[in-house]
């Protein structure tokens, strides 16, 4: 049995994952070495309201006029393992723009930007842990892994949770995206049931009518045994 | 015992997170001419020793009287350890931070001075966690129950070497001298 404060479950895409062309050279090739949790991992940053803006949030709001597309209010719990809210979690996420482009750099791909929208956004959960954004659902886009390469329409999240060991990098998906069987990065996740837990749904009671479609997607941290739990073990 | 929820799989941070996720001074804990300012530097190579230019380099540690900023710590510190920065254009990174004290290991037996770092990147499907420890620890390293767990081989790639003032830990994705990750 598994006696780490926080128990690793094993969720996650593997270091090594061919289809995913990058991981050739950069996945480690050696196996993790198993680490026993101590204070060090059980403790992390605590990052609130400190690090977010007024306008954080609302990404079709932080220029001067309306960003190209079509609006969406993104929405969900932040869980721990328990199924209980983390409050006040700094939520971070970015995004392509609409037209599937995002604003840096690297990204080479025709398609143009859009001078009203930046794609960054930060939002701290509630006591029910609940976030909440307000975007323009973003494009598909095209990548170089192989051949007409095009990756789902996604947003991409960084939360920390309470621990080391609990930090969050992802990605939200939308529903029936016909682009997910060809998606190296979205298929690298083994489990399918764990792989299904990345898309978001399309949810009526999230949509502000005439102005915004809702998707809710509900975000599970790693979780740690209670402390009664390890009394009655020791 | 209720069983734990599966938590959310992890994905690539991928190549476009500069616009978003890294801070204004996100490498400097203390400013570079605090007492006691240790200032650690390296680089993120790949599996063709070239120079990882699209990383995100994180680290948290305990303060030097070896607690951290968090309610589980028994004396919870007012000193965030938390740093966050973006690789270069030549795959470097730089902390300018405090050294941390020694903290409890698993069993309560001491842990030498370290620091626990995440490093992501397109390519890096799941964040990847090592530590640094300090070169000058050499007693408290040899006595590390983390490091004691690791192959003799191996146990220099969690150890900075001292340049001058500088502390040097570069971080080996893959290679001769890949970089010890944990499964934290
Ligand atoms: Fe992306």
């Amino acid at each position: 049995m598994n006696s780490a404060p926080y128990p690793r479950i094993e969720v996650d895409p593997p270091n090594d994952y061919p289809l995913y062309r990058s991981t050739g050279l950069r996945g480690p090739k050696r196996p993790l070495v198993p680490l026993a949790q101590s204070l060090s991992e059980i403790t992390g940053p605590v990052f609130g309201h400190e690090r977010v803006g007024p306008l954080d949030h609302d990404l079709t709001a932080q220029h001067g006029g309306d960003p190209i597309g079509q609006r969406i209010i993104l929405t969900g719990r932040v869980l721990d393992g328990d199924g209980r809210p983390v409050r006040g979690q700094l939520v971070e996420i970015w995004q392509a723009n609409a037209g599937g482009k995002y604003r840096h750099p690297v990204d080479d791909t025709s398609a143009a930007l859009d001078p009203n929208f930046s794609g960054a956004g930060r939002c701290v959960t509630d006591d029910d842990g609940r976030y909440r954004f307000v975007t323009v659902k973003p494009g598909a886009y095209t990548w170089q892994n192989h051949p007409n390469a095009w990756r789902p329409a996604h947003v991409h999240f960084s939360l920390f949770g309470t621990a080391f060991v609990s930090r969050l990098v992802t990605q939200m998906y939308f529903p029936d995206d016909p682009l997910f069987p060809y998606d190296p990065i979205y298929n690298s996740v083994p489990d399918d049931g764990d792989r299904h837990r990345l898309i978001s749904r399309f949810d009526l009671d999230a949509t502000i009518p005439a102005e915004a479609l809702g998707f809710s997607w509900d975000i599970v941290l790693r979780g740690r045994h209670a402390t009664p739990f390890e009394s009655q073990e020791g | 015992m209720t069983e734990l929820l599966r938590p959310t799989p992890s994905q690539t941070i991928g190549p476009f997170f500069h616009f978003a996720l890294p801070w204004t001074d996100g490498g400097l804990l203390v400013a570079p001419d605090a007492p006691g300012a240790v200032h650690i530097t390296g680089q993120v190579t790949d599996g063709a020793d070239q120079p990882v230019i699209d990383a995100l380099v994180e680290i948290w540690q305990a303060d030097p009287a070896g607690h951290y900023a968090h309610p589980d710590d028994p004396e919870p510190s007012a000193f965030v350890g938390f740093g966050r920065v973006p690789t270069d254009a030549g795959g470097r990174f730089d902390f300018t931070t405090l050294k941390p004290g020694p903290v409890p290991g698993p069993s309560g037996s001491p842990q030498a001075p370290h620091l626990s770092v995440s490093v992501f990147a397109r390519g890096l499907l799941a964040r990847l966690s090592t530590r640094i420890y300090f070169p000058d620890e050499i007693e408290a390293n040899a006595s590390d129950p983390v490091l004691a767990s690791v192959p003799p081989a191996r146990r220099a790639t969690l150890v900075a070497v001292a340049e001058g003032d500088v502390l040097r830990f570069d971080i080996h994705l893959q290679g001769e001298m890949e970089t010890i990750f944990f499964a934290v």
